[in-house]
């Protein structure tokens, strides 16, 4: 399948690779480092349309969210944005998301390669409720403009709204280039930035537009690696690697994040609760490398000569410096400081537990 | 996309270049080969002393996308390494037929450099892939 903005991609010689059945762009010329180094100094912009999202309507949409994802939505007010999970009986993530809470409706954005297992699931439950889902991909294109000076690029092509006075994790509709966009603070990189809804008429000119209102700020075209190394340092997680199915948001640490265990009856809320009341078989942690290597998803994680783990996500992080990544260790091995081993190409190279994140942007406000 | 090749090396197919240094061959990678592995993040370097063998797997280099494996060019036995990079392993992006050189081998046997390509037949060698 191909975004919105595919041709641009390929115009611009990015190289290209399959992501969930998307063919998208994971770097262009300047290389993955530069458009790492470039969405912490100054900004970049993503094609994210390849990303779900539903549009949730009717007198009994916010029931239903209640019912079916994790985050008490009675607690979200309108204009406000919220991190959030699916799960199935057992507690599994079926998927994780971000949740959108519009004046008339709500919206659900989802990763790519579970939005269609995400809508039969949602539909399946909607069954129970007066409640309409429609899927906005066509009509719409998702980008993200992500950076300490993402605000600046931004800001004139938006002349109705003062965008400093929109708060993180909040949702705005607003003109950009003479369009009608929704404006979303949130991002999957740890730095301040947008992500927005765009008309998917006209959107390859508003990327344009957006490129060039912030070429003083040098915002650069940035793909899938700096995306994954972005997240990374800031110990966003990714679906496949430290969630799925077999997982759940208490061993991934996740729960404060994403669940509210009180206040509303969701799906996989009986089976949480009885998982918090055991010790936890495992847990994810953050581990930084002290032999050097480049530590990758499905490594085992050893003490001495027995496995206790295995990585989920790893790299080298050009805001650190440092080999850095994340996985599930024995839940006695978690904690900080703890010595382990990461086994590359069968030879064990020694790791530490380290806090999370890697990396906290000092550009928040 | 016009990949650089140094007219004074020579190449294998499978993108390694060697430049002979009086009684020692110098190793590493091609422009071509650099380009395709991306930014490189680290370089498993093999230990002095040991045995390589011509299209043999003798080291790793790893990449932001992935590990690749590096085949000897010549049979030998590692003399040398380059040092820098483990502190700078994107010196085999920035000057692959320089600064960003591997390791350097005592050749086992001559006679494999004969059977490397020159620049002439290693561009000819791009211009199919």
């Amino acid at each position: 399948m191909e975004t919105k903005l595919h041709g641009w991609h390929i115009s611009q010689g990015a190289r290209m690779v399959d992501f969930g059945g998307w063919d998208m762009p994971v770097q262009y010329a300047t290389g993955p480092r530069e458009e790492h180094v470039r969405v912490r100094e100054a900004a970049g912009l993503f094609d994210i349309d390849h990303m779900g999202r539903f549009e949730i309507t009717g007198p009994q949409a916010a029931d239903f969210l209640q019912r079916v994802q994790t985050w008490d939505v009675s607690r979200l007010a309108s204009g406000r944005a919220h991190y959030s999970m699916l799960l199935n009986d057992a507690g599994g993530v079926i998927d994780d998301i971000f949740i959108y809470h519009r004046p008339q409706s709500w919206l659900v954005v989802v990763n790519a390669s579970n939005a269609p297992k995400d809508l039969a699931w949602l539909q399946a439950h909607a069954r129970d409720f007066s409640v309409s889902i429609r899927d906005l991909r066509a009509e719409t294109c998702l980008v993200a403009l992500q950076g300490p000076a993402a605000r600046q690029a931004l800001q004139p092509l938006c002349p109705d709204l003062d965008l400093g006075g929109v708060g993180f994790h909040h949702v705005v509709e607003c003109t950009c280039a003479g369009a009608r966009i929704v404006l979303c603070t949130t991002g999957y990189t740890g730095e301040p930035g947008y992500e927005l809804l765009l008309p998917a008429s006209g959107c390859a000119e508003l990327w344009n537009a957006i490129l060039e209102s912030g070429a003083p700020q040098r915002v650069l075209p940035c793909g899938l690696a700096a995306r994954d190394s972005l997240r990374a340092e800031a110990c966003l997680p990714l679906y496949g690697n430290e969630i799925d199915e077999s997982t759940d948001p208490l061993r991934a640490g996740l729960v404060r994040a994403a669940v509210r265990l009180e206040g509303h009856d969701f799906i996989g809320r009986r089976a949480l609760a009885a998982l918090a009341l055991a010790p936890l078989p495992e847990l994810l942690v953050g581990f930084q490398m002290v032999d050097p290597g480049v530590p990758r998803h499905g490594y085992p994680v050893a003490a001495g000569a027995r496995t206790v783990g295995r990585v989920t996500t790893g790299l080298w992080s050009p805001s650190t410096g440092k080999y850095i990544g994340m996985g599930y260790v024995e839940s006695a091995r978690a904690a900080i400081g703890g010595e382990l081993s990461i086994v590359i190409r069968e030879s064990p190279k020694a790791a530490r537990v380290v806090a999370r994140p890697f990396y906290t942007s000092p550009h928040w406000r | 996309m016009d990949y650089k090749v140094d007219e004074k090396l020579r190449y294998t197919k499978s993108h390694e270049w060697v430049r002979v240094e009086g009684g020692e061959v110098v190793f590493g990678i091609s422009d071509y080969a650099q380009n395709h592995l991306s930014d490189v993040v680290f370089v498993d370097l093999p230990a002095i002393g040991k045995e390589i063998h011509a299209g043999k797997a003798c080291m790793v280099i790893e990449s932001v996308k992935a590990a690749e494996e590096v085949f000897a060019p010549i049979s030998g036995v590692v003399s040398a390494r380059n040092e820098n990079l483990e502190k700078s392993p994107e010196l085999v992006n920035k000057d692959p037929f320089g600064e960003g050189w591997l390791v350097k081998v005592k050749p086992g046997n001559q006679a494999e450099l004969a059977g490397l390509m020159d620049a002439v037949a290693y561009r000819a060698h791009l211009e199919t892939l």
